[in-house]
């Protein structure tokens, strides 16, 4: 235990951090071993080519989006708490804590899993996934099995489906209405260990 | 009903050894019936075994149609427990005819076909990514539930017996208890499903109790046969090492078990990427590998449920998508009819055997102590578990959730044929243990059967929904695991969705590879998934249409029933990947059974008496009498005689004409433009503008081997949708969707022809677009199509429009025996028939039914191909 806290003491910020993700103080730890593992050069701050060197991600279709949501604010740099924060949406959501009533919204709350996905596909960040934001993650997701005319068509029976004030485009409500019927909870969680 | 077939077996089953007449056992006794000829002989003795079993049969179905008459009945009363009253009230009635009761779950009718029918269906429909996303609680309920329950059981029990509630006369000592709790504590899949498929509880909470059901089956077997052979060695010479042994067999059974389902899996998706041309067999085929994987794992004694059930996950997802749609379509419902007649006989089987008197004996301590002893152990069973679980699942089992698995334990009929063979001599108390299980299961599927629904709905358990996901659905469910495996990457836990993803990347890169046809290998799910939808919307759209509307009939006659072909045809294909089924499946039996499916739709249309006899004629071509053909060459001679001459008049410009005129008639199986826009403005559909005008499509060149969309005739014009069935339909999706659509319907086409040249289709393909080549240059006056701008003219003269077209002749081929048809469709009669010998199509010489299976469909089609062309011309005279 004596040398967990004194890991704990490296982590910056580490109870703000707790409160704000949810991450217990073990997870915390547990992501910044692993941060540190990534973060090779111990420059304390993670660039897109230390996720890139990841095999797994490299195989992924999506992989480089998934990295982009990273760097979202424009830096080309994440350090360790917003890699814990981005990560925290991943979390089981936490429905005793939200039954407290706290005065914030944890990552792991639904709308917020949503949003992070929805951001995924929405490149230009206009609050809106237009028909070739779609097909691009199409594109990505089915690879060449697909031609392109079955792509666009799949795009464009997507959008018909859940665009509903005819923009041609869908917007956040549009995407979480067209996802209310499914289990986001389970579909958008990875169980860190407890 | 029920006295006359006692009577009947009375009278026949005298001979036979007492209570052994069981149906398996083919008649031993073959004894005649006095000397001499007689006019009427009495072969009960001949026929009986298959008689038995088919009136057992008949019973159940009976007694499953009658028990479905009252709706209100049938939502509070679960169907098993009907079946069972049912079964005590014949078992008496038996009992009451004749002294004794003969018939009884036999174990090995049981073991060896009832249980694998269920287990068969449940195990091939499971879905897959439920049971593997709940492996571990599925594992863990399965192996430690089962262990503790047993146990458990098994030493209460007998402290119970050394208290003093039990009676004296049971002897039993502690492995007897033992081996009673192994066989009383396992779940048994078919009252678990019989139950639980009425209570529709949600999708995880289902697969945990069901998964559950099945795989406990090796703690079962392993568990029943350890003591079995403690038992018949006596207590006291077990060693220790027996104990390992105990846990060796385990492994063995239950590994071994899966290992082999997955062994034959493999097998039988290797083995259906090669039945294109045998499609008949496919369903066959699934069947025999299924239960193969069950009868040899028990031939080596491991779990044959998991064996089977393992066969049928892994197998599943190849199968489907190597075999036919009808296939699929036959393997689904033949499934799910013997599992469910299947059942139904055990639950009768059980309220039978429940009756036999001198099979059991009645102990009440032991009754009522193994009744409390399981709920108890039961219940604090998954309790115990789900908290470990809760600890590493996303999604904990909440208390009701633990509620509803604690009730839905069910006891069936495993338990009670296990008890049943149980060896007397070596158990004394067998007959307690048998009266015992029957109780327990009595009240397991009985009481707890009936009240689970109640209770499910006092807890308000989340229930399933039966809804389709939405094709945004289905592309985010996808995205969403792709996010979630980055994402473990990242975080760098081997966590599920990792180790998910690696399988995955296996099953593509080598699985798929080996156990799918190259044609379907390169097919997208999530393709798939939107051909579906797009399907079932038009689907509905279609029905609500007709819904709303006879009135399109009075528009356009044939285009309804042309639409209802496609959805008939789809409705059957399932996923209808495959438009022009019968064309692309060119194997002799598809085209007879597309025929006998769109049979009803088409029923107005069709002369009936005739395509009955036709399809009994062969089940895999379907020839013209010989009568028959030769009227009609001797009437297609004399039509394209006239047609000749006719021709040499100016065809070409009458040519549209003739077509215009014929579509404003409602003759044309053609959509015509004008009227059927303004059929479907009644049904407040949101319509299309008539499709842009087709690109005039160059004729299909003779092989061209390098493009392959010209490889087949009707691919002529890509744009246009191809075949009249699906230009029909383009009429009725409503103007958002119609791109979409018209996408779906050409790209399904370059899907389901497969383009691999090497696939074994493909020289008839060839050969019949080489056909299809050259018949524009020999029929159609050059030009006619090439400068045409009017949409229809070219679909129809290009090989687009051929296939329905001539689904279309034969139907009114059928109709003009009927004497009925107006003069306009008697020339059609000239281009009727394949084998006809006119002279410039180049088909074989006339089809002789003889001629082979594998060789006439070939020649069948290749007239299908070369036939449509004469068709202006032939009916230009008369309406001239």
């Amino acid at each position: 235990m004596g040398s967990s806290s004194s890991s704990r003491n490296k982590i910056p910020n580490a109870q703000e951090l707790m409160h704000q993700t949810g991450f217990s103080s073990a997870h915390l730890l547990r992501l910044h071993d692993r941060f540190e593992s990534l973060d090779r050069d111990n420059r304390g701050y993670l660039s897109p080519d230390d996720f890139e060197v990841l095999g797994g991600l490299a195989m992924n279709p999506i992989g480089g989006r998934i990295i982009e949501a990273f760097f979202s604010s424009g830096q080309d740099t994440v350090d360790f708490s917003s890699f814990v924060r981005i990560l925290a949406h991943f979390r089981p959501t936490d429905r005793n804590r939200n039954k407290e009533g706290t005065q914030q919204e944890l990552p792991s709350s639904r709308t917020r899993k949503l949003k992070f996905a929805f951001q995924l596909y929405d490149l230009d960040r206009d609050g809106k996934i237009s028909r070739e934001e779609l097909l691009q993650v199409l594109r990505a997701m089915l690879g060449l099995q697909v031609t392109e005319e079955q792509l666009q068509s799949i795009a464009e029976r997507a959008i018909q489906e859940a665009d509903l004030d005819k923009d041609d485009a869908i917007s956040f409500d549009e995407f979480k209405k067209s996802l209310e019927k499914m289990d986001i909870d389970t579909k958008m969680s990875v169980s860190f260990l407890k | 009903m029920c006295d006359v077939r006692a009577d009947r077996y009375r009278a026949s089953a005298v001979s036979q050894s007492g209570g052994e007449l069981h149906l398996q056992y083919a008649g031993e006794h073959d004894h005649h019936h006095g000397g001499g000829y007689r006019v009427v002989q009495w072969e009960w003795s001949y026929v009986q075994t298959p008689y038995i079993i088919a009136i057992w049969l008949l019973v159940a179905s009976v007694a499953k149609i009658l028990f479905h008459f009252s709706q209100r009945f049938t939502t509070v009363v679960p169907e098993s427990c009907m079946l069972i009253l049912l079964g005590l009230v014949l078992g008496g009635v038996v009992l009451i005819a004749n002294k004794k009761q003969l018939y009884q779950l036999e174990p090995s009718l049981f073991f060896l076909f009832l249980l694998p029918t269920i287990v068969g269906d449940a195990g091939y429909f499971m879905p897959a990514r439920l049971f593997f996303d709940n492996l571990g609680a599925i594992l863990t309920y399965a192996v430690v539930g089962t262990l503790w329950n047993a146990f458990c059981t098994g030493f209460s029990l007998y402290a119970a017996k050394l208290l003093g509630f039990i009676d004296e006369h049971v002897q039993a000592e502690m492995l007897d208890f033992l081996l009673f709790g192994a066989l009383i504590s396992a779940v048994d899949p078919v009252a678990v499903l019989a139950v639980f498929e009425e209570v529709h509880v949600n999708e995880t909470l289902f697969i945990i109790v069901f998964g559950e059901s099945l795989v406990n089956d090796a703690v079962t077997v392993v568990l029943y046969k350890v003591y079995i052979s403690f038992v018949e060695v006596g207590a006291e010479n077990v060693q220790t090492a027996d104990y390992f042994k105990g846990v060796a067999s385990f492994l063995i059974v239950s590994i071994g078990g899966t290992m082999v389902g997955l062994i034959f899996a493999v097998i039988l998706g290797f083995i259906t990427r090669f039945t294109k041309k045998v499609r008949i067999i496919e369903p066959l085929l699934v069947f025999l590998m299924v239960y193969l994987a069950y009868l040899t794992a028990e031939l080596f004694s491991l779990s044959a449920i998991l064996s089977m059930t393992f066969c049928g996950i892994g197998a599943n997802k190849y199968v489907e998508a190597n075999i036919s749609q009808k296939s699929r379509t036959t393997v689904k419902y033949t499934m799910k009819t013997l599992a469910s007649i299947a059942e139904t006989i055990i639950f009768i089987f059980l309220g039978i055997s429940a009756v036999d008197k001198s099979k059991w004996a009645w102990d009440t301590g032991l009754v009522s102590c193994t009744l409390v002893f399981i709920l108890i152990f039961r219940a604090v069973g998954v309790v115990g578990q789900t908290w470990v679980l809760n600890r590493f699942r996303l999604v904990p089992l909440e208390k009701i959730d633990q509620v509803v698995m604690s009730y839905g334990g069910l006891r069936g009929a495993v338990a009670f044929a296990l008890v049943v063979l149980l060896d007397g001599e070596q158990v004394k108390a067998k007959d307690y243990f048998v009266a015992t299980t029957i109780v327990v299961v009595f009240f397991t599927v009985m009481f707890q059967g009936l009240t689970i629904k109640p209770l499910v709905k006092w807890l308000k358990v989340p229930r399933a929904t039966n809804r389709k996901p939405t094709i945004n659905e289905e592309i985010h469910e996808r995205a969403f695991d792709h996010i979630l495996t980055a994402v473990e990457d990242i975080a760098g836990l081997q966590g599920y969705h990792h180790w998910r993803d690696k399988w995955e990347q296996f099953d593509k890169n080598y699985l798929s590879k080996l156990l799918l046809r190259k044609s379907v290998y390169r097919k997208s799910e999530l393709w798939e998934a939107y051909q579906k939808i797009n399907i079932r919307d038009a689907i509905s759209v279609i029905d609500q249409c007709e819904a709303d509307r006879g009135l399109l009939c009075l528009f356009s006659s044939d285009w309804p029933e042309c639409s209802l072909m496609f959805v008939c045809s789809r409705r059957e294909n399932g996923s209808g990947v495959c438009l022009d089924l019968q064309v692309i499946d060119n194997i002799p039996g598809a085209k007879v059974e597309e025929d006998m499916e769109t049979h009803h739709v088409l029923a107005g249309n069709l002369y009936k008496p005739r395509r009955r006899y036709q399809s009994h004629y062969s089940r895999h071509f379907m020839p013209l009498g010989e009568q028959e053909r030769q009227d009609r060459e001797v009437f297609q001679r004399n039509m394209r005689s006239r047609m000749e001459t006719f021709k040499s008049t100016r065809y070409k410009r009458h040519k549209k004409e003739l077509f215009q005129a014929s579509l404003l008639g409602n003759y044309p199986p053609v959509v015509s433009h004008p009227s059927v826009p303004a059929a479907l403005e009644g049904c407040q559909i949101p319509l299309l503008p008539p499709p842009p005008p087709a690109p005039p499509s160059p004729p299909p060149a003779p092989s061209s081997p390098t493009s392959e969309d010209s490889h087949l005739p009707w691919k002529g014009s890509l744009g246009s949708p191809p075949p009249c069935v699906s230009l029909e339909a383009t009429k009725i999706i409503p103007v958002d969707l119609q791109q979409a659509w018209n996408q779906s319907i050409s790209s399904l086409e370059s899907i389901s022809s497969p383009p691999a040249p090497a696939e074994p289709v493909h020289p008839r393909v060839s050969a019949l677009s080489r056909l299809g080549g050259p018949r524009p240059a020999s029929y159609t006056p050059p030009g006619s199509a090439a400068g045409s701008t009017f949409s229809i003219g070219p679909q129809v003269s290009q090989g687009s429009f051929l296939f329905p077209d001539k689904k279309k002749e034969e139907e009114e081929e059928e109709e003009d025996v009927e004497g009925g048809v107006a003069a306009e469709m008697q020339p059609l009669m000239s281009s009727l028939k394949p084998p006809g010998p006119l002279p410039p199509p180049p088909p074989p010489p006339s089809s002789a039914p003889g001629s082979g299976r594998r060789r006439t469909p070939c020649v069948y089609l290749r007239s299908l191909v070369t036939s449509p062309p004469p068709e202006p011309h032939s009916r230009g005279p008369t309406q001239l």
